[in-house]
């Protein structure tokens, strides 16, 4: 066996190496610009009361959880499970943005639909959801435009921001949340949160 | 029942690998003709299954059976019938098993057309096939079983991705996988001549065919693709560098390189340890391009759901697999001799150089595509290689390769005249150069680019010419058209592939340098102009279609006086994942297409209107069909037939005898 012919094994060999080592790192946990900075202050139109408005400085003091949801998103049925259970359990307080409840369902055309008639059928939408599968949230507001939403650099439902006691985000769960990624990095970190605060 | 069935289809097929993977193996070493002919029946059956298992799949999409996960999450009752079809291989599961049937295709291929081959070699070679296939279908049966079922079953699907909603979606990927697996073929062929030890200009002759069908199907699965992408994703770029596409795009490069590589093993028996090599390489880069999409090592807009189970199964699939080839090479290579001596100057040299150059550019891809990787995994920051690198690297390794490409014709085998080949050529090439600073000098932006591009187009285009006079004039006597008849079908491969690629150049090169573009707020009735073109908008309506709701603008395009085109392109929202697409509108013509896309509606009436004017862009496109087509002609050269039939003829005279 002349030495040289091994070369492209041993060359293989050093690829499969850093390919293994590779499949232990995560290239898609691209670090969100948003973390550990001041959550987006909004103030929406509460789902429950539409009269009346939540802005996010009421939950200082607290580590809580928002989580963008809509009625159309099939993946938040997935989760909202867990998220009743969470409730059950007094886990952590969330706070749902109804995000584009009306606007971005495919099967509705809001095209020439005036606001005021958008905002009377998301809220008529969600909170049928919300009496169909159960309502885990402390309480949730609508994002009828996904003004909010784009502050806070959403773009898929769900995703859930992780918020400290001074109001800044610290951790966001892209797509569902599982019971893993529940236990395993969420509650750790809002452990983590409670005791520093 | 019926995913059950498909289910179970695919482990018939799985055993059924098993035994083509063992059993002609041990006919080979010890030569029993009973055993060795195992392999041929064992393949055919293995590819029923694999049809029935995928029939079974594309069944459970047309009926919308949602208690079938892979249904569930990629197609709905409301998507197109083709696209329900198509939704199976938009998937990482479903995509596997289309790879696995292509290689149960090839396999079927070789059985059917192998009948002059010695029984051992095809023996062997089936084998090789049949360990390749049960590592892919275990792979499917253990970490991504595509008929998993939900229960209970969902009540609506989750819909195909609309980016794969597309025509371009029902041939791109299965053009593709027929090149990727094709090379497996190749790499058999090479395996098998690693194992017997036996490794001639017979062997070559072989290979050639199966490795030119692969090429020219990757060939024509990347060229639609890029297209694909030209018109879908509605920024009229046509290759963007992305992990994905560089997977598919290194086994091109290595298996051309190893076309021609097979060519000189055939003609002169040189080359033989560099062309195994070759062969081997370039099906690894093919597995390795499946490890890159599916694993999620590396990110892409292609990449599928990715789990690490996953990742680790092939890369584990890729350890055996190339792993074991080439320790195999490092032992056996070294005793397969050199062939015929060549000079400095020679052809074979002048493949020899393009073959390094391509391995050399091969391999820069695969830094470029890793380097992100390499650099995470020793913590030093995460990092996307982009165009630039590619294209710094791209230029100074792929401009020899296309001038020794149009100059490695003219020369002898073994041994020739470098003065004399040089005075052959040296008109064409000043002429080249003259051309191209001359064409510059007649257009806008001249960058260097420019310059080198078209004097390199100018020189593949001139050479062309001048080869095929050469060729005429060689044969006198005769008249012209019995003297154009006695050019073989692989000369004329050889010459519309190389004239291809300097229409390619055309393309690339003046897309590059003349693309002009427009960003326009409009509304009903206003103009823009781009390019000496008028664009009037004629406002949006409604165009729903059965499971997206869109607005289709309608655009009219003139040159002065002249109505050019009607123009439509559209927004369109998908309603099951409410994920909004552009459809690009272009009108095509052969020295320019005009591109407009629809962007964003911002206050009522108003549209974003992307306008682009790209000057022959579908050169790219012409020429990588006259590069495919120079494929076709080669495969179709009489003397394969010719002496496909005498050796059978003389090998049943043999066992007559």
């Amino acid at each position: 066996m002349k030495a040289k012919f091994l070369v492209p094994l041993l060359l293989f060999f050093g690829l499969a190496g850093f390919l293994a080592f590779g499949l232990t790192l995560n290239p898609r946990e691209v670090p969100s610009p948003l973390i550990d900075k001041p959550a987006p202050n909004f103030k929406l139109a509460r789902i429950d009361d539409p009269a009346s408005t939540f802005a996010l400085e009421e939950m200082r003091g607290q580590v809580w959880l928002l989580n963008v949801w809509a009625s159309w998103c099939v993946a938040c049925r997935q989760e909202h499970p867990l998220l009743v259970r969470m409730a059950r359990q007094k886990l952590v307080p969330v706070v749902g943005l109804n995000y584009k409840e009306v606007r971005g369902d495919g099967a509705l055309n809001v095209r020439g639909m005036a606001l005021e008639a958008e905002t009377a059928l998301a809220v008529e939408r969600a909170r049928g959801w919300l009496s169909d599968h159960g309502d885990p949230y402390v309480l949730s507001v609508l994002d009828v435009d996904g003004r909010v939403g784009i502050d806070f650099g959403v773009y898929g439902v769900p995703e859930t921001f992780l918020i400290d006691a001074e109001g800044r985000i610290r951790y966001k769960h892209i797509g569902p949340i599982t019971p893993d990624s529940l236990q395993q990095v969420i509650m750790p970190k809002v452990e983590e949160l409670r005791r520093a605060g | 029942m019926i995913p059950e069935l498909g289910h179970f289809s695919l482990v018939l097929a799985l055993v059924l690998a098993l035994v083509q993977a063992v059993v002609p193996m041990v006919g080979a070493s010890r030569n029993r003709f009973a055993l060795m002919a195992v392999g041929r029946p064992a393949a055919q059956g293995q590819f029923f299954f694999i049809l029935v298992s995928y029939v079974c799949l594309t069944w459970a999409f047309i009926q919308s059976d949602f208690s079938v996960q892979l249904a569930a999450s990629n197609s709905h009752s409301a998507t197109p019938l083709m696209y329900k079809i198509t939704g199976v291989w938009g998937n990482h599961e479903g995509s596997l098993l289309l790879w696995a049937m292509s290689l149960s295709l090839w396999t079927v291929a070789v059985t059917v057309f192998s009948s002059h081959l010695p029984e051992a070699f095809v023996a062997r070679v089936l084998g090789v096939l049949g360990w390749v296939s049960v590592g892919f279908l275990s792979f499917l049966l253990v970490t991504s079983n595509p008929f998993d079922r939900i229960l209970p079953g969902a009540g609506e699907g989750r819909d195909l991705n609309p980016l794969l909603q597309d025509p371009g979606m029902i041939i791109h990927p299965p053009l593709l996988y027929m090149g990727y697996v094709g090379f497996s073929v190749a790499f058999a062929f090479a395996i098998a001549a690693l194992l017997s030890g036996r490794m001639d200009a017979a062997w070559a002759r072989w290979s050639r065919p199966w490795t030119t069908v692969a090429w020219v199907f990757l060939t024509a699965g990347i060229a639609v693709g890029s297209g694909w992408a030209y018109y879908e994703l509605g920024w009229g770029g046509w290759w963007f560098w992305d992990p994905v596409e560089n997977a598919s795009f290194m086994p091109w490069l290595l298996g051309t390189a190893l076309m021609h590589s097979l060519a000189v093993t055939e003609k002169r028996g040189a080359f033989r340890s560099w062309t195994v090599l070759l062969a081997i390489s370039a099906f690894s880069l093919s597995l390795l391009g499946t490890f890159i999409v599916r694993s999620g090592v590396i990110t892409s807009v292609h990449a599928f759901a990715t789990d690490p189970k996953r990742g680790l199964f092939i890369l584990a699939l890729l350890v055996i697999v190339i792993g074991v080839s080439l320790l195999l090479y490092a032992w056996r290579a070294p005793r397969l001799g050199g062939g015929g001596s060549f000079s400095f100057v020679s052809r074979e040299t002048a493949l020899l150089g393009n073959n390094v150059l391509l391995s050399v550019a091969s391999a820069s891809v695969l830094l470029g595509t890793t380097y992100p990787l390499f650099l995470d995994a020793l913590g030093m920051g995460k990092i996307s290689v982009g165009p630039p690198y590619f294209e710094a690297v791209f230029i100074p390794l792929m401009t020899p390769v296309v001038v020794l490409m149009m100059f490695g014709p003219f020369l002898r085998w073994k041994d020739d005249d470098l003065v004399a080949a040089v005075r052959k050529v040296a008109p064409t090439f000043i002429a080249s150069a003259v051309i191209g600073l001359g064409t510059a000098y007649a257009v806008d932006h001249v960058t260097w680019r420019t310059v080198l591009g078209l004097a390199l187009a100018a020189w593949v285009v001139l050479a062309s010419v001048q080869l095929l006079a050469v060729r005429i004039t060689d044969r006198a006597g005769a008249g012209l058209g019995a003297r154009l008849r006695s050019i073989t079908a692989s000369w004329w491969g050889m010459w519309l592939a190389h004239l291809g690629v300097g229409v390619f150049i055309i393309g690339v090169t003046l897309v590059g340098s003349l693309n002009t573009n427009l960003d326009v707020k409009m509304r009903d009735g206003q103009r823009a102009e781009l390019a000496g073109y008028s664009f009037t908008f004629r406002g949006v309506q409604d165009a729903d279609g059965p499971n997206y709701d869109a607005a289709r603008a309608t655009i009219d395009v003139r040159r002065g006086e002249l109505a050019i085109a009607t123009l439509t392109p559209e927004k369109r929202l998908y309603r099951a994942q409410g994920m909004p697409m552009t459809e690009a509108s272009i009108d095509i013509g052969p020295f320019r297409d005009v591109y407009v896309s629809l962007g964003e509606e911002i206050e009522d009436g108003t549209w974003i209107v992307s306008i682009y004017y790209k000057p022959f862009i579908s050169w790219i496109w012409l020429g990588c069909t006259l590069m495919a087509l120079g494929g076709v002609f080669a495969v179709a050269d009489r003397r394969y037939r010719r002496l496909a039939v005498r050796e059978t003829t003389l090998s049943t005279q043999q066992r007559t005898a």
